[in-house]
Protein backbone atom coordinates (compact mmCIF):
# COMPACT_ATOMS: atom_id res chain seq x y z
CA UNK A 1 0.00 0.00 0.00
CA UNK A 2 1.33 3.36 -0.93
CA UNK A 3 1.08 6.33 1.37
CA UNK A 4 1.10 9.75 -0.17
CA UNK A 5 3.64 12.00 1.41
CA UNK A 6 2.61 15.51 2.35
CA UNK A 7 5.15 18.18 3.03
CA UNK A 8 4.55 21.37 4.94
CA UNK A 9 2.75 23.70 4.44
CA UNK A 10 -0.29 21.50 4.69
CA UNK A 11 -2.78 24.19 3.89
CA UNK A 12 -1.83 26.10 0.79
CA UNK A 13 -3.84 29.27 0.46
CA UNK A 14 -5.28 29.61 -3.01
CA UNK A 15 -4.14 32.94 -4.31
CA UNK A 16 -4.34 32.45 -8.04
CA UNK A 17 -5.97 35.13 -10.16
CA UNK A 18 -9.07 33.06 -10.89
CA UNK A 19 -10.01 32.47 -7.25
CA UNK A 20 -9.47 36.12 -6.34
CA UNK A 21 -11.55 37.34 -9.26
CA UNK A 22 -14.26 34.81 -8.47
CA UNK A 23 -14.52 36.03 -4.89
CA UNK A 24 -14.74 39.62 -6.11
CA UNK A 25 -17.68 38.53 -8.26
CA UNK A 26 -19.34 36.74 -5.31
CA UNK A 27 -18.94 39.90 -3.22
CA UNK A 28 -20.99 41.83 -5.77
CA UNK A 29 -23.99 39.46 -5.71
CA UNK A 30 -25.89 41.12 -2.82
CA UNK A 31 -25.45 44.51 -4.47
CA UNK A 32 -26.77 43.15 -7.79
CA UNK A 33 -29.85 41.81 -6.01
CA UNK A 34 -30.43 45.17 -4.31
CA UNK A 35 -29.98 46.89 -7.68
CA UNK A 36 -32.60 44.60 -9.25
CA UNK A 37 -35.02 45.28 -6.38
CA UNK A 38 -34.71 49.07 -6.58
CA UNK A 39 -33.99 49.75 -10.26
CA UNK A 40 -35.54 46.82 -12.10
CA UNK A 41 -33.96 43.86 -13.89
CA UNK A 42 -32.00 46.03 -16.37
CA UNK A 43 -28.65 45.45 -14.67
CA UNK A 44 -28.96 41.71 -15.34
CA UNK A 45 -29.17 42.30 -19.08
CA UNK A 46 -26.29 44.80 -18.89
CA UNK A 47 -24.34 42.14 -17.08
CA UNK A 48 -25.06 39.50 -19.72
CA UNK A 49 -24.19 41.79 -22.63
CA UNK A 50 -21.08 43.17 -20.96
CA UNK A 51 -19.90 39.67 -20.06
CA UNK A 52 -20.53 38.48 -23.60
CA UNK A 53 -18.55 41.28 -25.22
CA UNK A 54 -15.78 41.32 -22.61
CA UNK A 55 -15.20 37.58 -23.01
CA UNK A 56 -15.44 37.82 -26.81
CA UNK A 57 -12.98 40.73 -26.86
CA UNK A 58 -10.61 38.89 -24.55
CA UNK A 59 -10.78 35.70 -26.61
CA UNK A 60 -10.31 37.54 -29.91
CA UNK A 61 -7.32 39.51 -28.63
CA UNK A 62 -5.69 36.41 -27.17
CA UNK A 63 -6.20 34.60 -30.44
CA UNK A 64 -4.76 37.46 -32.51
CA UNK A 65 -1.77 37.71 -30.16
CA UNK A 66 -1.36 33.91 -30.40
CA UNK A 67 -1.67 33.38 -26.65
CA UNK A 68 -3.61 30.64 -24.85
CA UNK A 69 -7.26 31.68 -25.10
CA UNK A 70 -8.59 29.20 -22.58
CA UNK A 71 -6.35 30.39 -19.74
CA UNK A 72 -7.31 34.03 -20.23
CA UNK A 73 -11.03 33.28 -20.21
CA UNK A 74 -10.72 31.06 -17.15
CA UNK A 75 -9.14 33.74 -14.93
CA UNK A 76 -12.42 35.67 -14.60
CA UNK A 77 -10.69 39.04 -14.90
CA UNK A 78 -12.80 39.94 -17.95
CA UNK A 79 -15.90 39.00 -15.94
CA UNK A 80 -14.95 41.45 -13.18
CA UNK A 81 -14.51 44.18 -15.79
CA UNK A 82 -17.93 43.28 -17.20
CA UNK A 83 -19.55 43.39 -13.75
CA UNK A 84 -18.13 46.82 -12.97
CA UNK A 85 -19.22 48.17 -16.37
CA UNK A 86 -22.73 46.78 -15.77
CA UNK A 87 -22.83 48.55 -12.41
CA UNK A 88 -21.61 51.82 -13.85
CA UNK A 89 -24.21 51.99 -16.63
CA UNK A 90 -27.86 52.95 -16.01
CA UNK A 91 -30.16 49.96 -15.69
CA UNK A 92 -31.85 50.87 -18.98
CA UNK A 93 -29.01 50.93 -21.48
CA UNK A 94 -29.16 49.92 -25.16
CA UNK A 95 -26.85 47.01 -25.93
CA UNK A 96 -24.52 48.91 -28.24
CA UNK A 97 -23.52 51.28 -25.44
CA UNK A 98 -22.63 48.37 -23.16
CA UNK A 99 -20.81 46.66 -26.02
CA UNK A 100 -18.75 49.77 -26.84
CA UNK A 101 -17.72 50.17 -23.21
CA UNK A 102 -16.81 46.50 -22.88
CA UNK A 103 -14.85 46.28 -26.12
CA UNK A 104 -12.97 49.52 -25.53
CA UNK A 105 -12.14 48.48 -22.00
CA UNK A 106 -10.90 45.01 -22.90
CA UNK A 107 -9.34 45.59 -26.31
CA UNK A 108 -7.83 49.05 -26.02
CA UNK A 109 -7.32 49.70 -22.32
CA UNK A 110 -6.26 46.16 -21.43
CA UNK A 111 -4.86 44.16 -24.34
CA UNK A 112 -3.12 46.87 -26.35
CA UNK A 113 -1.19 47.65 -23.17
CA UNK A 114 -0.15 44.03 -22.85
CA UNK A 115 -3.09 42.36 -21.16
CA UNK A 116 -3.68 41.40 -17.54
CA UNK A 117 -0.95 42.75 -15.31
CA UNK A 118 0.21 45.54 -17.63
CA UNK A 119 -2.80 47.78 -18.12
CA UNK A 120 -2.03 51.33 -17.01
CA UNK A 121 -5.69 52.33 -16.90
CA UNK A 122 -8.54 50.51 -15.25
CA UNK A 123 -10.29 48.83 -18.22
CA UNK A 124 -13.83 49.17 -16.86
CA UNK A 125 -13.46 52.87 -16.10
CA UNK A 126 -11.75 53.58 -19.43
CA UNK A 127 -14.66 51.92 -21.25
CA UNK A 128 -17.18 53.78 -19.14
CA UNK A 129 -15.58 57.19 -19.76
CA UNK A 130 -15.58 56.55 -23.51
CA UNK A 131 -19.31 55.84 -23.59
CA UNK A 132 -19.98 58.68 -21.14
CA UNK A 133 -18.45 61.07 -23.68
CA UNK A 134 -19.71 59.28 -26.81
CA UNK A 135 -23.30 58.56 -25.67
CA UNK A 136 -24.07 61.24 -23.05
CA UNK A 137 -27.81 61.01 -23.76
CA UNK A 138 -28.10 57.28 -23.02
CA UNK A 139 -26.05 57.55 -19.85
CA UNK A 140 -28.30 60.22 -18.39
CA UNK A 141 -31.44 58.09 -18.30
CA UNK A 142 -31.46 56.55 -14.86
CA UNK A 143 -34.65 54.75 -13.92
CA UNK A 144 -36.42 55.92 -10.80
CA UNK A 145 -35.88 53.78 -7.71
CA UNK A 146 -38.78 51.71 -6.43
CA UNK A 147 -40.67 53.74 -3.83
CA UNK A 148 -44.06 53.72 -2.18
CA UNK A 149 -45.13 57.33 -2.04
CA UNK A 150 -44.59 58.67 -5.55
CA UNK A 151 -46.68 57.53 -8.45
CA UNK A 152 -44.11 56.17 -10.80
CA UNK A 153 -44.12 53.69 -13.65
CA UNK A 154 -41.49 51.15 -14.40
CA UNK A 155 -40.92 49.02 -17.46
CA UNK A 156 -41.77 45.34 -17.20
CA UNK A 157 -39.26 42.57 -17.83
CA UNK A 158 -40.22 42.27 -21.50
CA UNK A 159 -40.12 46.02 -22.02
CA UNK A 160 -36.68 46.16 -20.42
CA UNK A 161 -35.42 43.46 -22.77
CA UNK A 162 -36.93 45.25 -25.72
CA UNK A 163 -35.32 48.54 -24.73
CA UNK A 164 -31.96 46.90 -24.20
CA UNK A 165 -32.10 45.35 -27.68
CA UNK A 166 -33.64 48.19 -29.68
CA UNK A 167 -33.29 51.38 -27.64
CA UNK A 168 -37.01 52.09 -27.96
CA UNK A 169 -39.47 52.33 -25.09
CA UNK A 170 -43.12 51.26 -25.62
CA UNK A 171 -45.22 54.13 -26.91
CA UNK A 172 -47.28 54.52 -23.72
CA UNK A 173 -44.16 54.79 -21.56
CA UNK A 174 -42.07 57.93 -22.03
CA UNK A 175 -38.64 58.55 -20.55
CA UNK A 176 -40.24 61.16 -18.31
CA UNK A 177 -42.32 58.44 -16.72
CA UNK A 178 -39.56 55.93 -16.02
CA UNK A 179 -36.48 58.05 -15.42
CA UNK A 180 -35.64 60.52 -12.70
CA UNK A 181 -32.78 62.88 -12.02
CA UNK A 182 -30.36 61.00 -9.80
CA UNK A 183 -29.80 62.39 -6.29
CA UNK A 184 -26.35 63.62 -7.35
CA UNK A 185 -27.90 65.48 -10.28
CA UNK A 186 -30.59 66.97 -8.08
CA UNK A 187 -28.15 68.18 -5.48
CA UNK A 188 -25.80 69.62 -8.09
CA UNK A 189 -28.49 71.53 -9.97
CA UNK A 190 -30.27 72.52 -6.74
CA UNK A 191 -27.13 73.95 -5.18
CA UNK A 192 -26.29 75.88 -8.33
CA UNK A 193 -29.83 77.31 -8.28
CA UNK A 194 -29.16 78.80 -4.83
CA UNK A 195 -31.26 76.30 -2.93
CA UNK A 196 -29.94 75.07 0.40
CA UNK A 197 -28.96 71.46 0.88
CA UNK A 198 -31.69 70.90 3.51
CA UNK A 199 -34.31 72.15 1.08
CA UNK A 200 -33.15 69.76 -1.64
CA UNK A 201 -32.83 66.92 0.83
CA UNK A 202 -36.47 67.18 1.97
CA UNK A 203 -37.57 65.32 -1.14
CA UNK A 204 -38.56 61.71 -0.29
CA UNK A 205 -36.41 60.64 -3.26
CA UNK A 206 -33.35 61.67 -1.31
CA UNK A 207 -33.83 58.93 1.28
CA UNK A 208 -31.87 59.13 4.52
CA UNK A 209 -28.36 59.70 3.23
CA UNK A 210 -27.62 59.14 -0.40
CA UNK A 211 -31.01 58.88 -2.07
CA UNK A 212 -33.60 56.13 -1.92
CA UNK A 213 -32.39 52.94 -3.51
CA UNK A 214 -28.90 54.33 -4.04
CA UNK A 215 -28.01 54.18 -0.38
CA UNK A 216 -29.12 50.55 -0.12
CA UNK A 217 -27.17 49.51 -3.19
CA UNK A 218 -24.19 51.34 -1.68
CA UNK A 219 -24.67 49.53 1.63
CA UNK A 220 -24.64 46.14 -0.05
CA UNK A 221 -21.61 47.07 -2.15
CA UNK A 222 -19.84 48.14 1.05
CA UNK A 223 -20.87 44.87 2.69
CA UNK A 224 -19.29 42.93 -0.16
CA UNK A 225 -16.23 45.14 0.11
CA UNK A 226 -15.86 44.49 3.83
CA UNK A 227 -16.11 40.78 3.11
CA UNK A 228 -13.27 41.14 0.62
CA UNK A 229 -11.28 43.03 3.26
CA UNK A 230 -11.85 40.24 5.79
CA UNK A 231 -10.81 37.66 3.20
CA UNK A 232 -7.66 39.79 2.64
CA UNK A 233 -8.33 40.00 -1.09
CA UNK A 234 -8.12 43.78 -0.97
CA UNK A 235 -6.08 45.76 1.51
CA UNK A 236 -7.38 48.55 3.67
CA UNK A 237 -5.20 51.40 2.40
CA UNK A 238 -7.07 52.22 -0.81
CA UNK A 239 -10.66 52.05 0.54
CA UNK A 240 -9.63 54.13 3.56
CA UNK A 241 -7.84 56.60 1.31
CA UNK A 242 -10.83 56.99 -1.02
CA UNK A 243 -13.32 57.47 1.82
CA UNK A 244 -11.02 59.89 3.66
CA UNK A 245 -10.31 61.82 0.47
CA UNK A 246 -14.03 62.29 0.01
CA UNK A 247 -14.99 62.85 3.67
CA UNK A 248 -12.31 65.37 4.67
CA UNK A 249 -13.04 68.09 2.08
CA UNK A 250 -16.80 67.51 2.08
CA UNK A 251 -16.94 67.38 5.89
CA UNK A 252 -14.85 70.52 6.23
CA UNK A 253 -16.91 72.55 3.75
CA UNK A 254 -20.17 71.25 5.25
CA UNK A 255 -18.91 72.30 8.68
CA UNK A 256 -18.03 75.77 7.35
CA UNK A 257 -21.37 76.33 5.64
CA UNK A 258 -24.02 73.63 5.77
CA UNK A 259 -26.33 75.56 3.44
CA UNK A 260 -24.36 75.65 0.23
CA UNK A 261 -22.52 72.34 0.55
CA UNK A 262 -24.00 68.84 0.58
CA UNK A 263 -23.39 66.68 3.64
CA UNK A 264 -20.51 64.19 3.66
CA UNK A 265 -23.01 61.41 4.40
CA UNK A 266 -24.81 62.18 1.18
CA UNK A 267 -21.64 61.97 -0.90
CA UNK A 268 -20.61 58.77 0.87
CA UNK A 269 -23.79 56.83 0.12
CA UNK A 270 -24.78 58.13 -3.30
CA UNK A 271 -23.45 57.44 -6.75
CA UNK A 272 -20.60 54.99 -7.04
CA UNK A 273 -18.52 56.01 -4.00
CA UNK A 274 -18.65 52.60 -2.35
CA UNK A 275 -18.20 50.70 -5.61
CA UNK A 276 -15.14 52.83 -6.30
CA UNK A 277 -13.65 52.49 -2.82
CA UNK A 278 -13.93 48.70 -2.62
CA UNK A 279 -14.09 47.36 -6.18
CA UNK A 280 -12.73 49.83 -8.73
CA UNK A 281 -9.88 51.67 -7.06
CA UNK A 282 -8.58 48.45 -5.52
CA UNK A 283 -7.74 46.94 -8.92
CA UNK A 284 -4.24 45.67 -8.10
CA UNK A 285 -2.83 46.29 -11.57
CA UNK A 286 -3.60 49.95 -12.14
CA UNK A 287 -3.24 51.03 -8.48
CA UNK A 288 -0.07 52.13 -6.73
CA UNK A 289 1.99 49.36 -5.14
CA UNK A 290 3.54 50.45 -1.85
CA UNK A 291 1.28 50.90 1.22
CA UNK A 292 2.05 54.62 1.38
CA UNK A 293 1.51 54.95 -2.36
CA UNK A 294 -1.87 53.22 -2.02
CA UNK A 295 -2.96 55.69 0.64
CA UNK A 296 -1.96 58.61 -1.57
CA UNK A 297 -3.61 57.00 -4.59
CA UNK A 298 -6.87 56.38 -2.72
CA UNK A 299 -6.89 59.84 -1.19
CA UNK A 300 -6.38 61.40 -4.61
CA UNK A 301 -9.31 59.45 -6.02
CA UNK A 302 -11.57 60.45 -3.14
CA UNK A 303 -10.62 64.08 -3.44
CA UNK A 304 -11.12 64.08 -7.23
CA UNK A 305 -14.55 62.47 -6.81
CA UNK A 306 -15.50 65.30 -4.50
CA UNK A 307 -14.04 67.95 -6.81
CA UNK A 308 -15.93 66.67 -9.87
CA UNK A 309 -19.20 66.29 -7.96
CA UNK A 310 -18.94 69.69 -6.37
CA UNK A 311 -17.32 71.87 -9.03
CA UNK A 312 -17.20 69.88 -12.25
CA UNK A 313 -19.83 69.58 -14.94
CA UNK A 314 -20.35 65.81 -14.58
CA UNK A 315 -22.71 64.44 -11.94
CA UNK A 316 -20.40 61.73 -10.69
CA UNK A 317 -16.64 61.79 -10.94
CA UNK A 318 -15.63 58.26 -10.03
CA UNK A 319 -14.49 57.19 -13.50
CA UNK A 320 -12.53 60.40 -14.12
CA UNK A 321 -11.01 60.27 -10.64
CA UNK A 322 -9.85 56.70 -11.15
CA UNK A 323 -8.37 57.42 -14.60
CA UNK A 324 -6.64 60.56 -13.33
CA UNK A 325 -5.01 58.71 -10.47
CA UNK A 326 -4.19 55.80 -12.81
CA UNK A 327 -2.14 58.16 -14.90
CA UNK A 328 -0.42 59.42 -11.77
CA UNK A 329 0.28 55.89 -10.52
CA UNK A 330 3.71 55.41 -12.18
CA UNK A 331 4.82 58.74 -10.73
CA UNK A 332 3.43 57.86 -7.28
CA UNK A 333 5.24 54.53 -7.38
CA UNK A 334 8.43 56.29 -8.40
CA UNK A 335 8.18 58.71 -5.48
CA UNK A 336 7.09 56.22 -2.81
CA UNK A 337 9.54 53.42 -3.43
CA UNK A 338 9.91 51.72 -0.05
CA UNK A 339 13.35 51.78 1.54
CA UNK A 340 15.31 48.60 1.02
CA UNK A 341 16.05 46.69 4.22
CA UNK A 342 19.55 47.51 5.42
CA UNK A 343 19.84 50.39 2.99
CA UNK A 344 20.54 52.98 5.68
CA UNK A 345 23.41 50.92 7.05
CA UNK A 346 24.83 50.62 3.56
CA UNK A 347 24.67 54.39 3.08
CA UNK A 348 26.44 54.93 6.40
CA UNK A 349 29.07 52.40 5.50
CA UNK A 350 29.63 54.10 2.16
CA UNK A 351 30.04 57.48 3.80
CA UNK A 352 32.64 56.11 6.16
CA UNK B 1 -5.93 87.11 -5.76
CA UNK B 2 -8.82 84.74 -6.46
CA UNK B 3 -8.65 85.36 -10.19
CA UNK B 4 -4.94 84.57 -10.22
CA UNK B 5 -5.58 81.23 -8.46
CA UNK B 6 -8.38 80.53 -10.92
CA UNK B 7 -6.03 81.27 -13.81
CA UNK B 8 -3.52 78.81 -12.36
CA UNK B 9 -6.09 76.03 -11.78
CA UNK B 10 -7.64 76.76 -15.16
CA UNK B 11 -4.39 76.51 -17.12
CA UNK B 12 -2.86 73.63 -15.18
CA UNK B 13 -5.90 71.35 -15.02
CA UNK B 14 -9.10 72.49 -16.73
CA UNK B 15 -7.69 73.90 -19.97
CA UNK B 16 -4.40 72.06 -19.89
CA UNK B 17 -2.40 73.21 -22.90
CA UNK B 18 -1.34 69.73 -23.94
CA UNK B 19 -4.34 67.55 -23.13
CA UNK B 20 -7.25 69.91 -23.68
CA UNK B 21 -5.98 72.54 -26.12
CA UNK B 22 -3.59 70.10 -27.90
CA UNK B 23 -0.73 72.59 -28.04
CA UNK B 24 2.90 71.67 -27.50
CA UNK B 25 2.45 68.10 -28.57
CA UNK B 26 5.86 67.80 -30.25
CA UNK B 27 7.98 68.08 -27.09
CA UNK B 28 5.25 66.16 -25.23
CA UNK B 29 5.78 63.16 -27.51
CA UNK B 30 9.46 63.76 -28.23
CA UNK B 31 11.03 64.41 -24.85
CA UNK B 32 8.97 62.06 -22.69
CA UNK B 33 11.01 58.91 -23.16
CA UNK B 34 12.57 59.13 -19.75
CA UNK B 35 11.68 60.92 -16.58
CA UNK B 36 14.80 63.05 -16.13
CA UNK B 37 14.70 64.47 -19.65
CA UNK B 38 11.01 65.29 -19.21
CA UNK B 39 11.74 67.03 -15.94
CA UNK B 40 14.53 69.09 -17.46
CA UNK B 41 12.41 70.02 -20.46
CA UNK B 42 9.55 71.15 -18.28
CA UNK B 43 11.85 73.33 -16.13
CA UNK B 44 13.32 75.04 -19.20
CA UNK B 45 9.88 75.49 -20.75
CA UNK B 46 8.54 77.00 -17.54
CA UNK B 47 11.27 79.63 -17.54
CA UNK B 48 10.91 80.52 -21.22
CA UNK B 49 7.11 80.54 -21.18
CA UNK B 50 6.89 82.91 -18.23
CA UNK B 51 9.56 85.18 -19.69
CA UNK B 52 8.11 85.24 -23.21
CA UNK B 53 4.54 85.83 -22.08
CA UNK B 54 5.71 88.86 -20.11
CA UNK B 55 7.86 90.13 -23.01
CA UNK B 56 5.20 89.62 -25.65
CA UNK B 57 2.63 91.38 -23.46
CA UNK B 58 4.92 94.40 -23.11
CA UNK B 59 5.70 94.40 -26.84
CA UNK B 60 2.04 94.24 -27.77
CA UNK B 61 0.90 96.82 -25.24
CA UNK B 62 3.62 99.43 -25.74
CA UNK B 63 4.76 98.94 -29.34
CA UNK B 64 2.18 97.22 -31.50
CA UNK B 65 -0.96 98.88 -30.12
CA UNK B 66 0.33 102.52 -30.15
CA UNK B 67 1.74 102.09 -33.67
CA UNK B 68 -1.39 100.22 -34.83
CA UNK B 69 0.70 97.31 -36.01
CA UNK B 70 -1.66 94.58 -34.78
CA UNK B 71 -1.25 92.61 -37.99
CA UNK B 72 2.43 92.04 -37.16
CA UNK B 73 1.46 90.26 -33.98
CA UNK B 74 2.30 86.69 -34.96
CA UNK B 75 5.65 87.40 -36.54
CA UNK B 76 6.79 89.75 -33.80
CA UNK B 77 5.82 87.23 -31.12
CA UNK B 78 7.84 84.57 -32.88
CA UNK B 79 10.77 86.96 -32.78
CA UNK B 80 10.25 87.62 -29.06
CA UNK B 81 10.10 83.89 -28.35
CA UNK B 82 13.25 83.18 -30.34
CA UNK B 83 15.06 85.98 -28.51
CA UNK B 84 13.96 84.82 -25.08
CA UNK B 85 14.99 81.27 -25.90
CA UNK B 86 18.43 82.51 -26.98
CA UNK B 87 18.64 84.69 -23.89
CA UNK B 88 17.80 81.72 -21.66
CA UNK B 89 20.39 79.59 -23.38
CA UNK B 90 23.15 82.16 -22.97
CA UNK B 91 22.20 82.89 -19.35
CA UNK B 92 22.12 79.24 -18.42
CA UNK B 93 25.47 78.61 -20.05
CA UNK B 94 27.09 81.55 -18.28
CA UNK B 95 25.54 81.17 -14.85
CA UNK B 96 25.33 77.44 -14.32
CA UNK B 97 27.33 74.97 -16.39
CA UNK B 98 25.65 72.18 -14.42
CA UNK B 99 22.17 73.26 -15.47
CA UNK B 100 23.46 73.75 -18.99
CA UNK B 101 24.57 70.14 -19.02
CA UNK B 102 21.12 68.99 -17.94
CA UNK B 103 19.00 71.33 -20.06
CA UNK B 104 21.43 72.20 -22.84
CA UNK B 105 19.89 70.31 -25.74
CA UNK B 106 16.31 71.07 -24.75
CA UNK B 107 16.49 74.83 -24.72
CA UNK B 108 16.61 75.43 -28.51
CA UNK B 109 13.71 72.96 -28.85
CA UNK B 110 11.46 75.30 -26.89
CA UNK B 111 11.48 77.83 -29.72
CA UNK B 112 9.43 75.34 -31.74
CA UNK B 113 6.99 74.58 -28.92
CA UNK B 114 3.69 75.92 -30.22
CA UNK B 115 2.33 76.25 -26.67
CA UNK B 116 4.69 79.20 -26.18
CA UNK B 117 3.28 81.09 -29.16
CA UNK B 118 -0.21 79.92 -28.20
CA UNK B 119 0.07 81.45 -24.74
CA UNK B 120 1.30 84.77 -26.14
CA UNK B 121 -1.51 84.96 -28.70
CA UNK B 122 -4.21 83.85 -26.26
CA UNK B 123 -3.06 86.48 -23.77
CA UNK B 124 -3.60 89.21 -26.32
CA UNK B 125 -6.86 87.71 -27.56
CA UNK B 126 -8.34 87.56 -24.08
CA UNK B 127 -7.11 91.09 -23.26
CA UNK B 128 -5.44 90.19 -20.01
CA UNK B 129 -3.42 92.52 -17.82
CA UNK B 130 0.33 92.19 -17.24
CA UNK B 131 0.14 90.15 -14.02
CA UNK B 132 -2.58 87.90 -15.43
CA UNK B 133 -0.54 87.34 -18.60
CA UNK B 134 2.50 86.28 -16.59
CA UNK B 135 0.39 83.96 -14.45
CA UNK B 136 -1.25 82.52 -17.56
CA UNK B 137 2.16 81.73 -19.01
CA UNK B 138 3.39 80.29 -15.74
CA UNK B 139 0.22 78.19 -15.32
CA UNK B 140 0.50 76.89 -18.88
CA UNK B 141 4.10 75.88 -18.16
CA UNK B 142 3.10 74.16 -14.92
CA UNK B 143 0.36 72.27 -16.74
CA UNK B 144 2.85 71.23 -19.40
CA UNK B 145 5.32 70.14 -16.72
CA UNK B 146 2.74 68.14 -14.77
CA UNK B 147 1.49 66.30 -17.82
CA UNK B 148 4.87 65.57 -19.41
CA UNK B 149 6.33 64.24 -16.14
CA UNK B 150 3.33 61.95 -15.54
CA UNK B 151 3.47 60.86 -19.18
CA UNK B 152 7.17 60.08 -19.01
CA UNK B 153 6.60 57.95 -15.90
CA UNK B 154 3.83 56.06 -17.71
CA UNK B 155 6.01 55.55 -20.79
CA UNK B 156 8.80 54.10 -18.71
CA UNK B 157 6.32 51.60 -17.36
CA UNK B 158 4.89 50.81 -20.81
CA UNK B 159 8.38 50.17 -22.15
CA UNK B 160 8.57 47.20 -19.79
CA UNK B 161 5.08 45.95 -20.70
CA UNK B 162 4.16 43.20 -23.09
CA UNK B 163 2.60 45.51 -25.69
CA UNK B 164 1.60 43.87 -29.02
CA UNK B 165 4.32 44.57 -31.54
CA UNK B 166 2.40 46.85 -33.96
CA UNK B 167 1.57 49.16 -31.05
CA UNK B 168 5.01 49.48 -29.46
CA UNK B 169 6.69 52.86 -29.21
CA UNK B 170 4.94 55.91 -30.57
CA UNK B 171 1.60 54.19 -31.27
CA UNK B 172 0.93 53.19 -27.68
CA UNK B 173 2.32 56.54 -26.49
CA UNK B 174 -0.17 58.42 -28.66
CA UNK B 175 -2.98 56.22 -27.38
CA UNK B 176 -1.88 56.88 -23.82
CA UNK B 177 -1.93 60.59 -24.53
CA UNK B 178 -5.51 60.14 -25.76
CA UNK B 179 -6.47 58.30 -22.59
CA UNK B 180 -4.92 61.05 -20.49
CA UNK B 181 -6.94 63.53 -22.46
CA UNK B 182 -10.10 61.52 -21.71
CA UNK B 183 -9.25 61.58 -18.02
CA UNK B 184 -8.72 65.33 -18.12
CA UNK B 185 -12.29 65.75 -19.46
CA UNK B 186 -13.28 65.21 -15.83
CA UNK B 187 -12.01 68.69 -14.99
CA UNK B 188 -14.46 70.32 -17.39
CA UNK B 189 -16.62 72.94 -15.75
CA UNK B 190 -14.22 73.66 -12.88
CA UNK B 191 -12.54 76.97 -12.09
CA UNK B 192 -15.16 79.14 -13.71
CA UNK B 193 -14.80 82.67 -12.35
Amino acid sequence: MEFQRHDAPFFTPRTDVASIMRQVLYALIPAVLAHVWFFGPGILFNLIIAALFCLAGEAAMMKIRRRPVQAALADYSAMVTAAIIAFALPSLTPWWVTATASLFGIVVAKHLYGGLGFNVFNPAMAGYVVVLIAFPMDLNLWTAPRMGDIDYQYPTLLETIRYTLTGVLPSDLGFDAVSRATPLDQVKSGLSNMRTFDEIHNNPMMGHFGGRGWEWVSNFVALGGIWLLLKKIIRWQIPLGVLAGLLIPSGFLYWVDAGVHASPGFYLFSGATMLCAFFVATDPVSAATSPKGRLIYGFGIGFMIYAVRRWGSYADGVAFAVLLMNLATPAIDYLTRPRIVGHRKLEKWRQE
Amino acid sequence: MTDLILILVGTVLVNNFVLVRFLGLCPFMGVSRNLEAAFGMSLATAFVLTLSSAASYLLHQYVLVPLELGYLRTISFILVIAVSVQFTEIMVRRLSPLLDQVLGIFIPLIATNCAVLGVALLNVQQAKGFVQSVFYGFGAAMGFALVIVLFAAIRERIDAADVPRPFRGTAIALMTAGMMSLAFMGFSGMARP
